[in-house]
């Protein structure tokens, strides 16, 4: 079913696999929120390239611009705006007991998807190997999504903007403080 | 390479999770949320180049979603910590019974 892959391409996803997997635990492990805030923009950055290589092209600039960018730079700024860069005022991990939990229960997830993974799908779902190419060829990579996005999903795009709408002002109520809003 | 997509995309989900659980400053724990759903994107894609391109566009929601919830969530710590002077969980446990 699937393509054949040369050896290049096979090298390369596994590289950005590798990175990204390496970054992770890196990121999981920091306990200094700068640190980790940059290693997981590393990990996004070597998804944006998996993406790419997934004939996903705008889908990887969008990871770049707007995860990597936009949403870790309001990380940093909260965390500047918040002075936690101190070394003896951030939280440890917790002990090692609940450590050994956090680590039998991911494990626990990783089994039952691993096996998920294994069961097969409906045929109706399955498209022909090169659709994704093909589209690509037919509609450029940005069409290859616009044309989904405002025909079938309409709605839930229209949507999108309340939800954003909905955060926007959340999140100006939330920051504005006490004693704007106790008038 | 489907298969080896949604092996990356399980480990990066399950780290995320280790990481939810091992960690009590609340910033850390809200970057292991994102990471949750950047590998959740990953799997969207993955399919999206086997089994149709609609998987794009739900990836488009997800980012949506995230960026509203990152500026909800990172809105709420700073009220919190405009509060308790801290983010660490284990200082935030009004509602525990």
């Amino acid at each position: 079913m699937e393509p054949h892959y040369s050896l290049f391409y096979v090298f390369h996803f596994y590289l950005f696999g590798v990175i990204a997997l390496a970054s992770a635990v890196t990121f999981v492990t920091r306990k200094s929120p700068v640190a980790a805030a940059l290693w997981l923009v590393n990990t996004m950055f070597s998804l944006a390239a998996l993406y790419v290589m997934l004939d996903a092209q705008f889908v990887g600039v969008m990871q770049v611009l707007v995860y990597a960018g936009a949403i870790m730079v309001v990380f940093l700024f909260v965390v500047m705006l918040l002075n936690l860069g101190h070394p003896s005022e951030l939280a440890d991990a917790r002990g090692t007991g609940w450590k050994l939990a956090a680590g039998l229960v991911g494990l626990g997830l990783l089994s039952e998807i691993m096996v998920i993974i294994r069961t097969k799908l409906p045929e109706k779902l399955i498209v022909p190997p090169d659709f994704s190419e093909q589209q690509l060829q037919k509609l450029n990579a940005v069409g290859m999504i616009a044309e989904p996005l405002f025909r079938d999903y309409l709605l839930a795009f229209e949507l999108t903007s309340v939800l954003l709408l909905v955060a926007i002002t959340g999140a100006v109520v939330l920051g504005r403080g006490r004693a704007a809003g106790a008038r | 390479m489907l298969a080896e997509s949604l092996a990356l995309t399980a480990a990066l989900f399950i780290i995320g999770v280790i990481g939810v659980l091992i960690h009590r400053n609340a910033i850390i724990i809200f970057m292991c949320v994102e990471l949750m759903l950047t590998a959740v994107n990953l799997t969207f894609v993955a399919f999206s180049r086997f089994y149709g391109t609609a998987g794009q566009v739900f990836v488009v929601f997800v980012m949506t979603v995230s960026a509203a919830e990152a500026a909800v969530g990172l809105a709420i710590i700073i009220s919190i910590f405009r509060h308790r002077q801290t983010v660490d969980l284990k200082n935030i446990n009004l509602l525990r019974g």
